[in-house]
């Protein structure tokens, strides 16, 4: 493999990140209990560092390093920003908490920061091999990540659950990719991409290789059947590594999904339409029913999780240019709601309370007004309600679904979105309308109500000027 | 430009937010200074534009500023349209805005004696009422700004939620209430119409843009909708939205709401329902002129709709004992007066009275404020009388005021006014004749009921209780300074605007009239000056009537109360039948509260008893969610917890999904 130094150019968000989390390892070394905060700013700068180097090195153009098993374009450019602005987020929301607890350690930092560094390598990844190297070193973060709290029974199993599953859900997309190899003789898309169109569906193989390689991705999204672990993951994680885990994942799998399904298999998307189109009408039933039923506030997020990734789904089914950049926008729109909404979960977890409960919720805009609204503003988001930038997710993503002429996918999946109103408004009522069994004011870090605020602001602004963002969405698919 | 005319826009929408969002830590002056400036900015800059117009060659700006969305085609934007026209209505709608927030400083002081004690909604009333009024000029800047069909209903319906608003400010007031329920509904069924034109517009012109519309009407002139038997395109358009217009701007028979909106408080009364938002309607029809044109029928569905509400309307005004809603009923009737106009063609004419009435009328309203500040919130005029000699600037400015309502020579009314009934009779649409007649005799009940007015508040003997009658004394400046401000153009403004408004087409190609049409043309033939047009209107019938209108007056409440006290009084009873059916107001209110309210209330129930109880609540609502809950319960039992099931579950999914793929 010939090298060339003008590749480290390519790759020098990735360096950055990866410079940054040795450095925080080391430091670590270095500090006492209370200098911990060097951590937390040393992790924050070298995030800003990397997004700054994204926006550096972004254009137009495609750079493609590495024989072929990077790439860099506009696509995964503004995917890589909005993962690191969520880790940002993710940061900033969880120091009271993880402080308080006695979990604000270097590891955690390190463990955040690789996985991160995961996400932006499967972002860019261009060949099936970059992207599984991705793929395990998020996972691999993300195991121990949901065990952090080392005294929970709960955090153990969900890890341990989590793992073991995951490892399945990971040997089947290993077994695809290998069939895929098998079939096509090559790992990099585009080469897989050139056998495709020749071969089509003629090859079983290739058929195999196309199944095993969705439930791989299915199952990162997790949906329905594939979702098992994600309630379970959910409810034993600590509330700050829920909201990493449902925020800037889902947006490394879009990518994962993109680059496997439409830049190498874009051939076969009647094929995989069908199955995504079964996924994604078995994730928005199972995940809007089964949330009512939930008094765990971790775990009805879950099911509404579930239900969300059916919706992006729908958009990647359509098949069209339209649809893609909807699914974009929907998952976009989604890791910033779910980053808001765990946001609040985790910066109201303080003072020896750990939200749990969706009773944990009642009354809470007598303690923090502000805080209370942003829920609000974005429980109102997931469950679509104008102008919050939830429901020009959902329009847009039906929009697509209807011009292919799947009218009655559509007709389901309001139906379905109706019934989940239902638990987005109960939180609300929760909020407003019950009073809290302890209603002293909260006391919050200043720089944790400005992310709050900008995070809500944004679902909020992002619905009544919804061009911007799906002006971006819609040029990462029209090159 | 555009940064310009954004900051016009935003400037009251800042003060706005401020005022609303952050009433305690802004506190009352800081309230009121914030709103102040922002909607001073824009009067200053909106002042500046007009000039721009007048005295410079400030080019008309249509452009758009930003895309919203584009569905099927059809761009949704906001943008501007600043042209003449718009500017005049930029410079009316800010300036008796500023006039209004100022004056409000004055009128609300003391609000806080309007609510129950301790009710959580009079927390920070004061500056919740600047953040409204400031968040209506915005509202109705967009309005008339906008240079696309959906801004416009953005405007629209904008200024139609902050009138509702503002109607039931005092929301603990049951009439209140009652009143912004009724302002709001009605406006609903006018805007129905309204939304259906805009969709008919939508669906034949494949555009939303004023001008693309424009472009493309002449096509459709002779198209024709199979609705109804067979409709004409355009009068089908013109009609629905001007069904709008009739809403917003109280033409009968959805006239209903304005006059029970005055349980607002009064700045509102004069800057919305007599000044600003009511004259939307007036405004949107002079802009959309290039589609009225093209339909006779509709014009003269506007010009008798106009007349008819003009006469009838005014008449009501005179068994009025409501100092407020006198002047409501002369709001409705000179409504009337300018729909007309349009009716006859004569926008200019239209958006002229538009004008002056905007002065006159917001001067005679904050007159009528200023006395019940003085009269502590009283609001009867029989309960009034000699109050000229204790508030001598309200006295003098409300005479004003009332001389330019009736159209006395000189001051602004009259030319406006003279101007219409002129158009009118040169007319040659349907109808046209019979409105020439309502309008000109409606001149001599004008005079009628704005003298009647006028007399019993502030002639003749004292009829207050002693212990108002000590206390009294003039209003604070901010009250009168604005009285003043107004007075001014009340007077002056019609004499410098009739001759480029009416005779060197001013407006240019902001409205358009076909010639056939138009009926202004015969007045700017004969154009001799203002002396001149004043001394032909002299030898008119409306200065005869109006003549003998404010003589007849003079000499019933004035001389007549003087003799005998209880004159009016015994004149009311004297009318009998007449008295009644203008005191129920035709029955208009009578009709729909027995008619829509209680049909609706029946159907209602009707729906709620067989529908939506045994129906949809028993069957669908508490079946389905009895059975979305069951099947929640069980699907979760799927979800058991243990590793195994979990991993059985992905397997069997995957075989399933194999087997789809490989067999079929």
């Amino acid at each position: 493999m010939p090298f060339e130094t003008a590749f480290l150019a390519t790759v020098l968000p990735e360096l950055i990140l990866l410079a940054t989390a040795c450095a925080v390892l080391v430091l670590d070394l270095y500090l006492n209990d209370e200098q911990r905060g060097w951590n937390h700013n040393l992790a924050i700068l070298g995030l800003a560092a990397t997004l700054g180097t994204v926006g550096l090195l972004s254009n137009n153009g495609v750079t493609i390093a590495f024989s072929g098993s990077f790439i860099r374009d506009p696509f995964g450019d503004l995917l890589k920003g909005i993962i690191l602005i969520l880790t940002i987020f993710t940061f900033v929301y969880s120091r009271d908490y993880m402080r308080e607890r006695g979990l604000w350690v270097g590891e955690y930092h390190v463990l955040v920061l690789f996985a991160t560094l995961g996400m932006l390598i499967m972002v860019s990844a261009h060949s099936f091999l970059t992207l599984y190297l991705g793929l395990e070193l998020l996972a691999l973060c993300l195991y121990p990540l949901v065990a952090f709290d080392r005294d929970s029974k709960p955090g153990a199993e969900a890890a341990m659950k989590y793992f073991v599953l995951g490892a399945l859900g990971s040997g089947m997309l290993l077994y695809g990719i290998s069939m895929l190899y098998g079939a096509t003789g090559s790992f990099g898309f585009a080469d897989v991409a050139e056998v495709v169109n020749a071969e089509g569906l003629e090859n079983k193989i290739l058929v195999f290789g196309l199944v095993f390689v969705l439930i791989g991705v299915a199952f990162k999204f997790g949906a329905v059947p594939f979702h098992m672990w994600l309630p379970d993951v959910y409810q034993g994680a600590p509330m700050p590594v829920v909201l990493f885990l449902a925020s800037a994942p889902k947006i490394a799998a879009f990518a994962m999904a993109t680059r496997i399904l439409i830049d190498s298999l874009g051939a076969l998307q009647a094929d995989w339409g069908e199955i995504l189109m079964i996924l994604a009408i078995l994730s928005i039933g199972l995940g809007n029913v089964v949330a009512i039923a939930q008094t765990n506030i971790k775990r009805m997020l879950a099911y509404s999780t579930i239900s969300h990734v059916g919706f992006i789904f729908l958009g990647l089914l359509a098949g069209t240019q339209e649809g893609y950049a909807a699914a974009m926008f929907y998952t976009v729109v989604y890791a910033l709601m779910a980053a808001g909404a765990f946001g609040v979960l985790a910066m109201i977890s303080i003072n020896g309370l750990e939200v749990e409960q969706l009773d944990d919720l009642k009354g809470l805009n007598d303690r923090d007004a502000w805080l209370a609204a942003m829920l609000a503003l974005m429980m109102f988001s997931m469950a679509g309600v104008p102008p919050a930038v939830g429901f020009f997710a959902k329009l847009l993503v039906l929009d697509a679904v209807v011009s292919v002429g799947l009218t009655w996918l559509a007709v389901v999946a309001v139906v379905f979105s109706i019934i989940g109103a239902f638990y987005y408004l109960r939180v609300i009522k929760l909020l407003y309308f019950d009073k809290a069994a302890d209603s002293t004011p909260l006391r919050l870090a200043g720089d944790a109500k400005i992310a709050i605020t900008v995070n809500g602001l944004a679902v909020l602004l992002l619905g009544i000027f919804p061009a911007s963002l799906l002006g971006i969405c819609n040029a990462a698919f029209s090159g | 430009m555009a940064f310009l005319y954004l900051l016009i826009v935003l400037a009251p929408l800042a003060g706005a937010i401020g005022a609303g969002f952050f009433s305690a830590r802004l506190g009352r002056v800081g309230a009121h200074r914030m709103t102040i400036l922002g909607v001073g900015i824009s009067c200053a800059l909106s002042l500046a534009v007009l000039a721009g117009f007048i005295w410079g060659d400030l080019k008309v700006f249509n452009d758009s500023i930003y895309t919203w969305m584009i569905a099927d085609g059809i761009r949704f934007e906001i943008g501007f349209l600043v042209d003449r026209l718009t500017a005049l209505m930029m410079a009316t709608v800010t300036f008796v805005s500023f006039m209004v927030h100022i004056y409000t400083i004055g009128y609300m002081a003391d609000d806080e004696h309007n609510w129950p004690q301790g009710s959580l909604a009079g927390k920070h009333s004061y500056q919740r009422f600047f953040s409204y009024i400031s968040l209506f000029t915005f509202s109705m800047l967009m309005l008339v700004m906008s240079n696309n069909f959906i801004q416009l209903f953005f405007g629209w319906e904008a200024v139609g939620l902050v009138s509702y608003l503002l109607i039931g400010f005092w929301a603990t007031r049951e009439s209140a209430v009652y009143a912004n329920l009724k302002a709001f509904l009605v406006n609903r069924v006018g805007d129905f119409g309204f939304i259906l034109g805009i969709a008919a517009v939508g669906m034949y012109f494949n555009s939303m843009n004023y001008s693309e519309v424009f472009a493309q009407a002449p096509q459709f002139a002779d198209t024709q909708v199979a609705i109804l038997g067979g409709v004409s395109l355009m009068t089908l358009i013109c009609i629905l939205l001007f069904i709008g217009a009739m809403g917003k701007s109280a033409q009968v028979p959805l006239h209903v709401w304005l006059p029970d909106s005055m349980e607002g408080p009064t700045p509102i009364s004069a800057l919305i329902h007599a000044a600003t938002m009511v004259t939307a309607g007036i405004f949107m029809v002079a802009r959309m002129s290039p589609l009225y044109e093209l339909s006779t029928t509709a014009l003269s569905f506007v010009l008798i709709i106009g007349a008819v509400t003009a006469f009838f309307m005014g008449l009501i005004g005179l068994v009025q004992n409501d100092i407020k809603r006198v002047v409501a009923y002369s709001t409705l009737s000179q409504l009337g007066y300018m729909v007309a106009a349009l009716g006859a063609s004569a926008y200019a004419a239209g958006i002229f009275h538009l004008m002056t009435h905007a002065f006159f009328k917001a001067l005679l309203f904050l007159a009528a404020g200023s006395v019940i500040i003085a009269m502590h919130h009283d609001q009867d005029i029989r309960n009034m009388g000699g109050l000229w000699k204790k508030m001598p600037i309200t006295w003098l400015t409300a005479l004003v005021g009332s001389l330019a309502l009736i159209a006395f020579p000189g001051f602004s009314g009259f030319f406006s006014k003279d101007a219409i009934i002129e158009a009118v009779g040169h007319s040659q649409v349907f109808g046209a004749h019979f409105a020439w007649i309502l309008l000109t005799v409606g001149a001599l009940v004008t005079a009628l009921y704005s003298f009647r007015m006028y007399y019993l508040v502030f002639h003749g003997k004292p009829r207050m209780d002693e212990h108002t009658r000590s206390h009294l004394h003039e209003t604070p400046w901010v009250v009168t300074g604005p009285l003043i401000a107004l007075a001014i153009p009340s007077i002056f403004i019609g004499w410098f605007t009739v001759e480029p408004l009416l005779v060197s087409n001013w407006l240019g190609d902001a409205i358009h009239v076909a010639h056939e049409h138009d009926s202004l043309h015969a007045l700017a033939e004969h154009w001799h000056g203002q002396m001149a047009f004043i001394e032909h209107g002299m030898h008119g019938w409306p200065f005869l009537l109006a003549m003998s209108g404010l003589g007849l007056a003079t000499l019933i409440w004035w001389f007549g109360v003087k003799l005998m006290p209880n004159l009016d009084a015994l004149l009311q009873r004297a009318g009998g039948p007449l008295t009644r059916i203008l005191q129920d107001k035709y029955g208009f209110d009578d009709f729909n509260q027995r008619v829509f309210a209680g049909g609706g209330l029946g159907l209602g129930r009707l729906f709620w008893n067989a529908g939506d109880q045994v129906l949809i609540d028993g069957a669908v609502v508490n079946g389905s969610a009895r059975s979305v809950g069951r099947l929640a319960g069980q699907v979760r039992w799927l979800q058991s917890g243990l590793l195994y099931h979990y991993a059985m579950a992905m397997i069997v999914g995957l075989v399933g999904l194999l087997t789809l793929y490989v067999v079929f």
